[in-house]
């Protein structure tokens, strides 16, 4: 549990029909085309969730109901870009890029021209232009071919854009785009117990791939960072394993690197009403370009692994606030019962703890805020002093920073909040603004850079 | 003094530029001037003197003369800065010959002393009948001319500047010889992947001390930077540099018989790209001296000549190419230049224009290897644009 957000929900509200009052209500219409999105790139899951609804599937062929099994495509065209909502797939590399000195607006719609179209080949299981082999042998392939032959995996890639790509860190309106950025686009503050390297931190803009094969997803990274060189380059990027959050309820609730079952109470793809609620940006959210994306938070998390190990089964279960075998709250006894919070053991004692992570992370101590978390483990080998250099790569969708990851951290961050705190570092961070989906013959951030 | 201007032009090789590839262009080209057209350039240190400012279109021969006090280096603009023609590397007293297919219309000639900044501009009016472009055959075979020239003229000043390290040891002075190291690895990194190709000699002349072993001894240039830079002695590197003189010799031999070609000039481009990604951009090179800015500059020089002198069968092959090539290539040139240092100044080196590798921070260094990437990836496709026809 070492996402900073657990979303375990209160036991009397029914997740699905009470949107979170910070948040404001999402308009009607839009639902329609976003539960017929998920029926996009949700695979099986839209059968159950929308059956009846008039479903219109992708046009891409093997990217339809079922694709959520391994090694299939997942739709790339749609009204939300896939990899938020899409079943979480196994495997992560991110990126976050740094526009170049010399870019211009024409070059950076040159850049999101050029990895829109890569993107629809790579998720679709095609290689990049003339691929890895059939060009012309005297030039470099267009393709690195390391993925040739592999299946699609279920790739997903989802663009999104950072603050410098809208005001830079000289506070210059470099691409005209100040105008259009977005209120929720605002740099995170500074929380208590943050010791983030600028190096790891940011970026204008960033690509998330995911796949169920590790060599997918960073094909994907590597050739869409070949195609920027010129206009933008690498900042970091972020190796990631063993989904650390179901993002369905089709898929059972991984453990995270602290040994607990992590996503537990996470959002789900089935759920669309609190999809439309927590994730997608509405029609009146703010600029127009951005309606039907999403916002995204990445804190590198570091896990201090080994104090960790040598704590003792009882305190790591106070820490947590949920029992390491069954993944249940404290006080109960199966993973999907509700939380009760004002449980007291026979000394009148709290069952769950006054700092454990899911009373500080839940939705009713956060005035409702829930996020669609999306991370994955990472271990970088080992630390100059041999301890591992491991954790967990944050990753959160959701509608608006301010009121859901901001409120939330604001509640978990420093030494007299959350317990976790004691065992967890916020090494890297990035807020990034993630437009909606592409339509056929148009682009990322088209609507953006009109 | 004609007679000298022509017989540098054959000495140097013709640099025959296109200007753009005029649609039904006549071969009209009896309006060039008087003499063949040898304008006389006088690139000073705040001048860039042209002898005729108002020419006839047709092809051109500019005298370039340096008459300023460092190396320069003399651009041909069209509208918009787009280069046309170039020589770079022009050092003080010398002369060289750059040969320009001019079209009519507006044109700058551009004097860099230091080759740096916007240059000292003298504006040329080209007026009458477009010139006629030459045939493909032609634009390759004045390409491989023109680099045989370059590759030749870098042999040569190789040799010489190895000869005056090589002197300066064996008169005792540490200090100059100290100086005279960074120059003569200017040379022989500008035209590295030539001195590749003959086999052995590469690494007689350029190998580490990790490529030393039993019965492979520690020799070459970096033998000698180890003892003048690290030992801080004289003490043993006379043999040493005799034994580089005489390799350097047999380079500077032997690439008057290599054979060039399109291919052979697009893939050394690429491989001194690569050299620098691997090598300087790392500070793996020059670990003693820490001059790998000035192997960067000459591995980047050495690219651009290829670019240069290949520019008109690119811009008939592959109007985005040459465009893509001289942005990247500005690009990095510029970042480099601004790693230049004066005597006194925080991590100069004496005898490199550039500072040390020490000098450079952690996002200089990134700054510096984006750069080559990003010319890395335009600079693969020459070889298919040449020989894709």
């Amino acid at each position: 549990m070492t996402d900073t957000s657990s979303t375990d929900r209160a036991p009397v509200v029914p997740p699905t029909s009470e949107p979170p009052p910070a948040l404001p209500e999402t308009p009607r219409a839009t639902r329609v085309s976003r539960r017929r999105m998920i029926g996009l790139i949700g695979g099986a899951a839209a059968v159950g969730g929308a059956a009846g609804a008039g479903i219109t599937y992708a046009a891409t062929p093997g990217a339809s109901a079922g694709a959520a099994s391994a090694g299939q495509a997942v739709a790339f065209f749609g009204d939300h870009q896939a990899g938020i909502a899409t079943p979480a797939q196994d495997r992560l590399h991110f990126a976050a890029f740094d526009i170049g000195p010399a870019a211009t607006r024409a070059d950076l719609v040159a850049l999101l021209t050029a990895w829109t179209n890569a993107a629809a080949r790579m998720t679709a299981g095609l290689d990049v232009g003339t691929g890895a082999v059939a060009g012309n042998p005297a030039v470099p392939p267009d393709d690195t071919g390391e993925a040739f032959g592999l299946a699609p995996s279920r790739l997903t890639l989802t663009v999104g854009f950072g603050p410098g790509l809208f005001t830079d860190a000289n506070g210059r309106d470099r691409f005209g785009l100040a105008a259009a950025r977005p209120p929720q686009l605002a740099e995170l503050p500074a929380f208590p117990g943050d010791a983030l390297d600028p190096a790891r931190s940011g970026g204008d803009l960033c690509i998330q791939a995911c796949a169920d094969d590790p060599q997918v997803a960073v094909h994907a990274i590597r050739n869409l960072a070949r195609l920027a060189r010129g206009t933008a380059s690498v900042r970091y990027s972020q190796l990631g394993f063993g989904r650390t959050s179901s993002t369905s309820t089709e898929q059972a609730t991984p453990r995270n690197l602290m040994g607990f079952k992590d996503g537990t109470a996470n959002l789900k793809a089935e759920d669309t009403a609190a999809l439309d609620a927590q994730v997608w940006v509405g029609a009146g959210d703010g600029p127009a370009w951005m309606s039907g994306g999403s916002y995204l938070v990445t804190r590198r998390i570091r896990m201090l692994i080994e104090p960790w190990d040598s704590t003792s089964l009882t305190e790591q279960e106070r820490v947590i606030g949920r029992s390491k075998g069954s993944g249940g709250p404290l006080g109960a006894s199966n993973e999907f019962d509700p939380l009760d919070l004002q449980a007291q053991d026979a000394t009148g004692r709290p069952v769950i703890d006054a700092k454990a992570h899911v009373r500080l992370a839940h939705p009713s101590t956060n005035r409702g805020a829930t996020l669609l978390r999306r991370g994955y483990s990472f271990v970088d080998g080992t630390d100059e002093l041999g301890r591992l250099d491991a954790g967990l790569f944050f990753m959160a969708y959701q509608r608006d920073p301010r009121a859901q990851f901001v409120t939330i951290q604001t509640t978990l961050a420093g030494k007299f909040n959350d317990a976790l705190n004691e065992y967890i570092q916020h090494v890297g961070s990035g807020v990034f603004a993630c437009p909606p989906g592409v339509a056929p013959g148009g682009h990322w951030g088209q609507a953006l850079l009109a | 003094m004609r007679s000298a201007h022509l017989r540098a032009a054959t000495v140097l090789g013709p640099l025959v530029v296109t200007a753009l590839l005029a649609a039904g262009c006549s071969s009209s080209a009896a309006t060039a001037p008087a003499g063949d057209g040898s304008i006389a350039v006088d690139a000073g240190d705040s001048t860039c003197g042209v002898a005729q400012t108002v020419i006839a279109a047709g092809r051109h021969t500019f005298t370039i003369t340096n008459t300023a006090s460092q190396v320069t280096e003399v651009y041909v603009y069209a509208a918009g800065d787009r280069v046309v023609g170039e020589v770079e590397n022009v050092g003080p007293s010398t002369t060289r010959t750059l040969i320009v297919d001019l079209p009519a219309g507006d044109y700058q000639v551009a004097c860099k002393p230091g080759m740096i900044g916007n240059g000292n501009r003298t504006a040329l009016t080209v007026t009458g009948t477009p010139a006629p472009t030459g045939t493909a055959d032609q634009n390759l075979q004045a390409a491989v001319d023109s680099y045989r020239a370059y590759v030749e003229t870098e042999a040569q000043a190789l040799l010489h500047t190895t000869t005056t390290l090589a002197t300066t040891i064996t008169s005792g002075d540490l200090a100059a010889a100290r100086q005279a190291y960074p120059t003569a690895r200017l040379h022989y990194e500008r035209i590295e992947p030539i001195a590749e190709s003959f086999g052995d000699l590469d690494p007689l002349i350029d190998m580490r001390i990790d490529d030393a072993g039993p019965g492979t001894p520690f020799v070459g240039f970096h033998a000698v930077e180890q003892i003048l830079f690290q030992k801080n002695t004289l003490d043993g590197a006379a043999p040493l540099a005799d034994a580089l003189v005489a390799n350097v010799g047999k380079l500077d031999a032997l690439v008057k018989t290599v054979q060039l070609t399109p291919l052979v000039m697009g893939n050394g481009a690429k491989s001194l790209l690569d050299e620098v990604a691997k090598s300087k951009v790392t500070g793996e090179e020059e670990r003693y001296s820490r001059i790998d800015l000035v192997d960067f500059a000459g591995n980047v020089d050495g690219a651009k000549h290829v670019f240069t002198a290949l520019r008109p069968a690119l811009q008939a092959n592959n109007s985005q190419l040459p465009t893509t090539l001289d942005q990247r290539f500005t690009a990095l040139v510029e970042l480099l230049g601004t790693h230049q240092a004066k005597p006194g100044a925080p991590g100069f080196v004496p005898g490199s224009p550039y500072v040390s590798y020490d000098a450079l921070t952690p996002a200089d260094v990134k700054a510096l290897a984006v750069e080559v990437d990003a010319l890395s990836e335009p600079l693969g496709q020459i070889s298919g644009a040449v020989t894709g026809r």
